[in-house]
């Protein structure tokens, strides 16, 4: 680059020399902690997945006390949903848990639907299910590929990332993107499965589990993976239930607590499936939770496939649902119809909901708050990261200053859920 | 201060803004609710009082959920902080705070979490614009 | 009547320098720039969703390492190739900026993503909208996230845009 294309402001006054703001205060400097070093990880580090601000105070090797400041990817999720019709903010929403987009615009869609009173149709119901469960073993895919990544396994991040690569471009195939599929309706979702989509389906689970065989070659009971991760982030399950702690790294502490199980939604009551419970909510115990959550998902997969009725997958219901593109075409009041909930949004009755789904992450709600018209008047996300956050200084506290990139990685904090 | 819990428990309570501590410490010790899933604020402009503080529970004993509302006005939006019986109250409240202007008596640090320092006013209140940006690095364009 | 036929005309340009040293430059600049740009070590700094597509983009199939860019670096000092991916906050500008300016010449920026580009649909308080209101940007790859052949893309005609860059080494002129 050539330095005369800078601009002046850029090559003068704002190089080196000028002082560029501190966008947060830390709870303790290196006054505070008389002896130690005080050291800042991230907010932009290869290793932390996601940005993320680890204020630590190290004793040599051991890490005495810890800030954790977050807020870094705050995008204004819930003043955007303010602007937006109840369907227009469907794309806001996939960006929440990026790594299983499907299961936040269906917690989300289902969330309305409570609040509208209508219930989906069973095709709907099952398909979610579905879904849900193949967004989950991308997640899962995704978290324990780079948490392995960061301890040196660079093969099992190659593999996994393949299989994961395989979801994503088979979930293209039904939905038209990889990452942000933005397929949930209020009602049902966007479009049926496409054809062979279900036999395909049947490869890839194939396929996963041959490569989760060689991951857990690799790992389960490397010495190495044991020894860096046995005993290292442990949490207890009252201690995980104080901080709010759901989801995996609750159940690796022993809590079997899975809203799945607990308060079934979707098809989950009719399926056959164990919730895997760790022992010591160490990192170990969360990678293999994880790992025995995905197989799980993939046998419920495998359920849901024999059970999926035939049927239409859009409830037939005029405050929500977009008619036939035919119709609107053709017909007056379809036409008006596709005009209202395109320019005003589904008219949702007034009142509020909270209703939650069993993310990847942990217990992931909406709150919704209506004033009777198209436009949400409150979109709250109640988001697993953000809270497991506030218990992390909890898990890296007292333990060595290698050892909180391995505890943060397996905690899975996923910024666009956490700072929303 | 002992607050009496209606029995059966409605899914929403709402109480006065001086009794959500005692309400919550009621609800953790005979209703089981020891998950404190969220608290956040709805902003009523046009109502006095105008905030709407809601706290919600889930019980992993009896997998109940109950949502706990109290009203707190513009002029004085304090309320009792939860941080001594949830730990997950610390960063909610937080967020809160910086959110809605809503304070938390008793929180030992209500330090902007998802904002930053020199942020002015609270981006969820209804009268913040949306595109109100306040830059911390000069712009080039 | 026949018409006389279009022309082009032709001007004779003007004489930038010694003649002899111009074709020894561009010589030396090609070799630099075919350097350059096989081997680009990229500083992702990654916020989002996007992340996930440069995950994808530096594995299988797609796979960076064929263009000799997949090789990161998490040093400013020792990188070359800036890739924003992801939105970039308010709260994160000052962050960007502090690595941008460690980096050493030659650096290019990659904005990665629609939201690196020009904010994406996140038009609020929050987000800057497009990294180059904070630093300059050489190539925007649009997309959200972009799918990796269009990260692929991106890179070979950032690669075309080095190859045929002026590059001085010795002086600012040579």
């Amino acid at each position: 680059m050539n330095k005369e294309t800078l601009s002046p402001a850029l090559s003068q006054g704002r190089g080196g020399n000028a002082a560029i703001a501190n966008p947060i205060r830390p709870a303790f400097d290196a006054h505070d902690e008389p002896g130690s070093v005080v050291v800042s990880i991230g907010p932009s580090h290869p290793a932390t997945h996601g940005t993320i601000q680890v204020i630590a105070a190290l004793d040599g090797e051991r890490v005495k006390r810890v800030d954790v400041h977050c807020g870094y990817l705050h995008r204004g999720f819930e003043k955007e949903c303010e602007a937006h019709t109840w369907h227009n903010l469907i794309p806001y929403v996939d960006r929440l848990n990026y790594c299983s987009g499907l299961i936040n615009n269906f917690a989300y869609c289902e969330a309305v639907e409570k609040l509208m009173g209508i219930e989906m149709t069973p095709r709907c119901r099952y398909l979610r299910t579905l879904l849900s469960e193949y967004s989950r073993i991308a997640d899962h895919l995704t978290c324990i590929a780079a948490s392995l990544m960061e301890l040196g396994a660079m093969t099992p991040f190659l593999y996994l990332v393949m299989i994961r690569d395989y979801i994503y471009e088979h979930l293209a195939a039904l939905t038209g993107a990889r990452v942000t599929y933005t397929y949930g309706r209020i009602g049902g979702l966007a479009r049926d499965l496409p054809e062979g989509w279900l036999a395909r389906l049947s490869e890839i689970l194939d396929q996963y589990q041959d490569f989760i065989g060689r991951v857990h070659g690799l790992m389960d009971r490397n010495r190495i993976f044991i020894d860096r991760t046995r005993n290292v982030g442990a949490i207890t399950a009252a201690e995980a239930i104080h901080w709010g702690i759901t989801g995996p790294i609750l159940r690796s502490s022993g809590a079997p607590r899975d809203l799945r199980k607990d308060t079934p939604y979707l098809a989950y009551a009719e399926l056959d499936f164990d919730v895997p419970v760790g022992i010591n909510g160490d990192n170990y115990d969360r990678y293999y939770v994880r790992m025995r959550e995905m197989d799980e998902s993939v046998y419920m997969i495998r359920q849901l496939m024999e059970m999926l009725p035939e049927g239409p997958i859009n409830v037939d219901d005029r405050r929500c649902t977009f008619p036939e593109k035919t119709l609107v075409y053709s017909e007056i009041e379809s036409l008006i119809n596709h005009f209202k909930l395109v320019m005003d949004g589904p008219s949702v009755p007034a009142g509020e909901v909270y209703f939650s789904h069993e993310a990847p992450n942990g217990e992931l709600g909406f709150y919704l708050v209506s004033d009777g018209s198209g436009t949400p008047y409150k979109v709250h996300v109640r988001s697993p990261s953000f809270v497991h956050m506030g218990g992390l200084a909890r898990l890296l506290e007292g333990y060595q200053l290698a050892d909180i990139i391995p505890t943060f990685g397996s905690v899975n904090m996923i910024g666009g859920e956490c700072d929303r | 201060m002992n607050v009496p819990l209606p029995v059966p428990l409605p899914p929403a309570l709402e109480v006065a803004a001086a009794e959500v501590l005692a309400t919550a410490r009621a609800l953790k010790a005979q209703g089981c609710f020891d998950l404190l899933i969220d608290v956040t604020a709805v902003d009523w402009p046009q109502r006095t009082p105008r905030f709407d503080v809601v706290y919600h529970f889930y019980s992993t004993a009896t997998f109940a959920r109950v949502r706990v509302k109290t009203r707190v006005t513009e002029s004085d939006p304090t309320v009792d902080s939860l941080v001594p019986l949830y730990g997950s109250a610390l960063f909610m409240e937080r967020e809160c705070h910086e959110m809605y202007g809503i304070t938390f008596r008793g929180h030992p640090d209500l330090r902007p979490i998802l904002l930053y320092e020199g942020f002015e006013g609270h981006p969820l209140r209804k009268d913040y614009p949306i595109g109100r940006e306040q830059p911390l690095v000069k712009f080039i364009k | 009547m026949a018409t006389a036929p279009a022309t082009i005309p032709i001007y004779p340009t003007e004489k930038a320098g010694h003649s002899g040293f111009e074709y020894f430059s561009t010589r030396k600049d090609e070799l630099v720039g075919w350097a350059r740009k096989f081997s680009l070590f990229p500083y992702p700094f990654v916020t989002a969703c996007c992340a996930m597509e440069f995950m994808a983009v530096s594995s299988t199939p797609y796979d960076t390492d064929r263009f000799g860019a997949a090789l990161p670096r998490f040093s400013p000092r020792q990188s070359d190739l800036l890739m924003v991916v992801g939105t970039v906050t308010h709260k994160q500008a000052p962050i960007l900026l502090k690595v941008y300016e460690q980096m050493c010449e030659p650096k290019w920026v990659m904005a990665f993503g629609a939201c690196a580009t020009s904010g994406g649909f996140y038009q609020n308080y929050a987000a800057v909208a497009g990294i180059d209101k904070i630093i300059p940007v050489d190539i925007y790859v649009p997309g959200c996230p972009p799918r990796p052949e269009t990260v692929i893309d991106a890179i070979m005609k950032l690669q075309a845009r080095i190859a045929g860059d002026h590059h001085p080494i010795l002086t600012d002129k040579f």
